[in-house]
Order: C-alpha cells, then structure tokens, then sequence
C-alpha cells in the first residue's frame, strides 16, 4: 500500500477541527448556553424560562443537551423520548424556533453564540416542560381511520402490488407521528380543530393505496369544515418534517382527489 | 384509486367499515352539515383570483397609463367609460367578484382568530352587511350614473357634468 497522501485521506473526524485541538479523532467541545421553556402546574401557573451553560462535543444533539441537564443539574426537567435515533417520533420540540426533532439536531448545526431555545411545540395543552397533551392530535388520526380496508376476501398470500401502485404513496408511509408538522402549522393553532397536516399525510398513505377500499370515505371524512380546505399552503409542515415528507404536496394531492371525485 | 382488487370487490364481509356513510352525528366535528360549501369557496377563491389579476390590471392600466394618465381622471372620464357598455360590465364583474373574494376572504380570517362564537357572529354579520350594502351600492352607481347633474337651483349643469348638446 503506498502512503496515502494529506487531501485524500479521510479525516478522522468531519466535524472542522481546530489546529490546536490535537490529534485526529478528538471531538472538539464548545460551550453552549439551553435555554428551556418550564411549566410546573404543581408549583405555578406562569412558565418560565430556565438557561445553563453547558459544555458539549461537535458530536452532540440537544437531546444529549437536555440529558445532560436532567442526569447532571435539574433532574425535575420533563420531556419525552424513547428511541434517541429519530424513529419513535416522541421528542419533536421548538428549536430556536422551528420544530425539529431534539435526537435528530446536532447543536454543531445551530448558532452557538447565541442563547439556543427549546420551548414545547405550540397548539397543543402543554402539561409539564417540553411534555404537551397528544390527544388532540391523535383524535385526529383516528378519525381518518389509519388502517387498510378491503372489502374483498383475504387472498391465501399476501395481497400483491405493483412496484408503480406501491411508490404512489412511498413518502407519506415514512410519517413517525410525532406531531411537528401539525404543530407548525398556524392554522391549527388557531383552535386547534383543523385535521392537521399529520392525519391528512396519513389519510393519502391509504387514499392512494391499491389495496385499500375505504378511499371515499376518507375523502368524505377530510372534506369537512376542518378538513383539508382549511389548508393555505404555508408550507410549515414540509418544512418541519424530521422525516422529509412533501406534506404539503400531499394535502394538495388530497384536495385535488376530492376535487375530482366531487366533478 | 386504482384498485388492483376492484375487480373482485364482493359484497363487503363481516362488519361494514367504520364512517360507511351514516355516522351518527354526535360523532361530527361540526353541527352544520355544509356539504360542501368549503370546497366551492376554495375553488371559488382561486377562479375569482385568476379573474381578478386581468380585471384590476387592464383597470389599472386604462385609467393609468392610456393617454394623459393618472390626470384625465375626472368625473367626466368615468362619465366617458359607463356610457360604455362594456366598461359597465367590466366594472360590475370587478365589483362583484372582487367584494366576493374580499368578503370569503375576511371570513376565513374571522373563522382563524374570533376565540368565541359570539363574537364571531357579531364580526360575521357585519362583514355580510357591509359587503352586501357595498355591492347593492356599488352595483345602483353603475346602472343609475347620471352624466349630466344639473344645478337644482338654476337648472344649469354642473361644472364638470356631462350634458349630451
Ligand atoms: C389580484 C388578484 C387576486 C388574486 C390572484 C387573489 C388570490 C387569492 C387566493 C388564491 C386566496 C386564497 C388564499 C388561501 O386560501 O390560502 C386569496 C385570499 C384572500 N384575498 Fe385575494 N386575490 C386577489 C385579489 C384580492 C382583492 C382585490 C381582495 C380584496 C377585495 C382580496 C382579498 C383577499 C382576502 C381578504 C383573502 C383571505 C386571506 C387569507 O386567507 O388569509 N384579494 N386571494
Ligand atoms: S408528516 Fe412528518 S412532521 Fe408530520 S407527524 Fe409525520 S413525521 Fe412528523
Ligand atoms: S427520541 Fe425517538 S424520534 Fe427522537
């Protein structure tokens, strides 16, 4: 093997390193400031918000931010999480902001000069911290009815598609269900009653699938008053996915499908 | 939907799918049964949108740009236009649709932001008579314009009145 030479060899780390830093593969660490959104009904009824300075590595996400604070300085910090790699949709939260998922953002990626804010995501009942009430969001969902429907009998094997009528509804199957794009979208914070981007996503990952029967009636159930005409395209949603689905789009198909059915 | 197994749809098994048509109403999001009024005034919104974009430019454009501009805008220009037949329907579509789409647009706002229902009723009711004393208005002006006003006193025209002789 001849000796790789300095610009091709792979790095040992990817995050920029610093001169000073050391040998390859030492994680530079950096100082950031969390500033957290609290609210404990069983002490006050006003929220507040709490900072610490912390000391974290190129490597960390603000999940491992507020781990650190929970496990280290304020162990009464409340928030969701179960599988820390962005598949069980538990921990979607405002980050500077916007709605992202806390075990999917590394704090390398936002400004660390400034103060980073995580506050609870908005239009649902907040009950502790980071911790709001899901109901409204999964009442929702269900009334969508997320489950195939067909009418015809059980085929012995399983019941087949085409890899065309399978990719027709391949983005909105990636949905985790963790409630950024419905709680991103100014429309739902207004009462609260619209459907939300997440149970329209989820209604076209069975409007649009062969196998499924029951299409016309989730487009009866969608066109309510509260259904998908509520939506005006702001583009919230899309933008909040973890999972990079076109919910936008998605509702448009959505509309566009009752739109045609109703002509 | 196309339906890999529509053609070997039987009469459904066991039990009928939830929401199959009769749902209790106890179960609905809404007390009124809209049909589907929501979607009419969402295509509504974006076919008087289109409408509207030729309307207020070619508007615009005539009474701007086309010969002296903004400064032949006097009472005996609009007199000129409305004896015009078809300014007069330009005019009255551009009422119509663009009170119209105003007026579904407000309420939509109102829908957004009034927190209870008594007070949406108040912003509603008078969003629907203003607009609709606005259009009644708005639509008398174009069909009842008298070019040549006369001093009720004298019995002479008005400066700027428009007088067939
Ligand atoms: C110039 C051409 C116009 C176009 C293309 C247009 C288009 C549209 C469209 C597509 C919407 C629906 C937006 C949505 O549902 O997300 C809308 C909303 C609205 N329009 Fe227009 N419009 C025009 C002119 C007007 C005029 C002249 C008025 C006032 C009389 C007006 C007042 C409104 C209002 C109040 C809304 C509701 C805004 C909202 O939903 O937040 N528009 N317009
Ligand atoms: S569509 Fe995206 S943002 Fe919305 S619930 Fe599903 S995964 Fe979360
Ligand atoms: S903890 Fe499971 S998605 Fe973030």
């Amino acid at each position: 093997m001849s000796t790789p030479t300095q610009d091709v060899a792979e790095p040992a780390s990817k995050v920029d390193l610093a001169q000073s830093s050391g040998g390859g593969g030492e994680i530079p660490s950096f100082d950031i400031t969390l500033k957290v959104r609290r609210y404990d009904p069983e002490f006050s009824d006003e929220a507040r918000w709490d900072e610490w300075t912390l000391t974290m590595y190129g490597t960390d996400r603000v999940l491992d931010a507020l781990h650190k604070v929970k496990w280290e300085i304020d162990g009464s910090l409340t928030f969701r999480r179960s599988c820390a790699h962005g598949i069980c949709g538990s921990d979607a939260m405002r980050i500077n902001g916007r709605n992202r998922l806390a075990c999917k953002t590394l704090l390398k990626d936002l400004d660390t000069s400034k103060p980073i804010t995580v506050e609870p995501i908005k239009g649902l009942p907040v009950e502790k911290d980071l911790i709001v009430d899901m109901e409204p969001f999964f009442q929702s969902y269900r009334e969508i009815m997320p489950f195939l429907v067909n009418n015809s009998p059980a085929p012995t094997a399983e019941r087949l598609q085409s890899p065309e009528d399978r990719e027709r509804f391949d983005d909105t199957t990636k949905c985790i269900l963790c409630a950024a794009c419905t709680s991103s979208c100014p429309v739902f914070w207004t009462d609260g009653q619209y459907f939300g981007p997440a149970a329209i996503v989820n209604a076209h990952r069975f409007i649009f699938d062969s196998r499924d029967d029951a299409g016309d009636m989730r487009l009866e159930v969608l066109n309510d008053k509260e259904g998908v005409w509520r939506c005006r395209t702001t583009f919230n949603c899309s933008d909040a996915c973890p999972r990079g689905i076109e919910v936008t789009k998605a509702i448009q198909e959505v509309k566009t499908a009752i739109l045609t059915r109703a002509m | 939907m196309t339906a890999t197994n529509s053609e070997a749809v039987l009469p459904a098994q066991g039990i009928e799918a939830p929401r199959s048509g009769r749902v209790d109403p106890k179960y609905l999001r809404s007390k009124t049964t809209s049909g589907s009024f929501e979607m009419a005034a969402w295509v509504f919104m974006r076919v008087s949108g289109i409408a509207l974009v030729v309307l207020i430019f070619v508007h615009l454009w005539v009474n701007l740009m086309v010969g002296d501009g903004i400064h032949q805008v006097d009472f005996g220009f609009v007199a000129g236009k409305w004896a015009n037949p078809v300014w007069q329907f330009w005019d009255l579509t551009m009422l119509w649709l663009a009170m119209l789409h105003g007026t579904n647009g407000m309420r939509t706002i109102i829908n957004d932001y009034a927190e209870k229902d008594s007070t949406r009723l108040w912003l509603k009711s008078i969003l629907y008579i203003g607009s609709t004393v606005i259009i009644i208005l708005g639509t008398m002006v174009i069909f009842t314009f008298e070019p040549c006003l006369l001093d009720s006193t004298t019995g002479e025209p008005l400066p700027r009145a428009v007088c067939p002789n």
